[in-house]
């Protein structure tokens, strides 16, 4: 049960988001150009740095939704699987692998993150501006983890909840549905 | 120096990083000033605090000593609170369902599954409010980001308090959003 009163048919993060629509604004806003806006890295890519994130993170309800999106933008869940749990074996570029180790970094401690490891990143082809994104994603993915279980808002237990959300992420983004979220409320009595 | 290339090598911590990233220093700005200088029952003050003691406790200089002048700013006390957050406020008088709200902080700093029923009703039980509790953990969750963002990127950072005096003044009475 969540630690405040939170909407009973909104799970996760939506939920929060909703109850606290002013603070909600601009972390959809900062979502929604890190992982889609322009950028040269793809929105798979940047998917599996949240991922690996909130995997590290131990964040289930985090991990599942962004696997899933990871998952429906490469075509595929072995990459998203190996990133998490075997990232050497990732097939995935060089460049990949040294941002994701800086990611990996950041999600232990800013001070975490090494010259060597930043060094490594460039010389794979890395820009400044692809550091400078997969450190800020994977700081926001600190914040979101900590949300979620900060304040212990449900986590659904059904595959199929986070097919549905990896779907909304990938079609619709991270913005607010314009609708809002009342459609989802189970009409079933 | 940072370990990325910015237009202005001498804008300290978090400050050279939103003058050359200006698409996602817009929401970062936004929410500091939301979460900080909002409507809230908790004082922008307590605020401040809050956001020193994580900072503290993620290890950044740069936040906790600019947020502890915010927040010295704010309470209209000496710099010296940003040393006393160093010891979990041994000098400074804080209510105890601010001492409960920064327990709370202290456990998101650590991980959100470290935060208890135990802790949150013993914040309720000084009268903490759902508003109270949701503030303190999104506040301690947005330093986790903020604290990473500032020294992932290897910025450099002032050393003294008195160098942050004119920051926190900023920060309390200008606001995130002022003109840079």
């Amino acid at each position: 049960m969540p630690h405040i009163s939170l909407p009973d048919h909104l799970p996760g993060i939506t939920g929060l988001l909703e109850y606290s629509q002013d603070t909600a604004a601009p972390i959809r806003e900062l979502t929604q150009i890190l992982l889609r806006g322009e950028n040269s890295l793809t929105q798979g890519e940047r998917e599996l740095i949240a991922s690996i994130v909130s995997h590290n993170n131990g964040c289930k309800f985090c991990t599942s939704a962004h696997t899933a999106a990871a998952d429906l933008l490469l075509g595929e869940s072995e990459t998203c699987e190996l990133v998490k749990n075997d990232l050497e074996n990732a097939p995935v570029s060089d460049k990949m692998k040294a941002l994701l180790t800086i990611a990996r970094m950041v999600q232990q401690s800013g001070k975490s993150v090494t010259p060597e490891a930043i060094a490594i990143a460039k010389e794979q082809g890395a820009t400044d501006m692809e550091i400078h994104d997969t450190v800020l994603i994977a700081a926001l993915f600190c914040l979101y983890n900590r949300y979620v279980d900060g304040l212990a808002s449900v986590t659904p237990t059904d595959p199929s909840f986070y097919q549905y959300l990896g779907e909304r992420i990938v079609n619709h983004g991270y913005t607010r549905l314009p609708q809002g979220y009342d459609h989802l409320k189970k009409t079933d009595k | 120096m940072a370990y990325i290339k910015l237009l202005n090598e001498e804008l300290p911590g978090i400050s050279g990083l939103l003058t050359n990233n200006p698409r996602t220093a817009a929401p970062l700005l936004n929410l500091a000033e939301t979460l900080l200088r909002g409507s809230s029952t908790l004082t922008s003050g307590e605020r401040e605090l809050i956001a020193s003691y994580v900072s503290h406790l993620n290890g950044c200089h740069f936040c906790h000593t600019s947020h502890g002048a915010a927040a010295a700013a704010h309470l209209g006390c000496d710099l010296t609170i940003i040393d006393d957050i160093k010891q979990n406020f041994a000098q400074t008088p804080i209510s105890s369902k601010l001492r409960a709200l920064l327990n709370i902080a202290a456990k998101v700093q650590k991980g959100g599954k470290h935060v208890l029923s135990e802790d949150i009703a013993a914040a309720r039980e000084e009268g903490a409010t759902d508003e109270e509790i949701h503030d303190s953990v999104l506040i301690a969750a947005a330093f986790c980001m903020f604290n990473r963002y500032v020294d992932g990127l290897g910025t450099w950072a002032p050393e003294e308090n008195e160098a942050y005096r004119e920051m926190g003044e900023k920060m309390a009475f200008l606001g995130y959003n002022r003109p840079r």
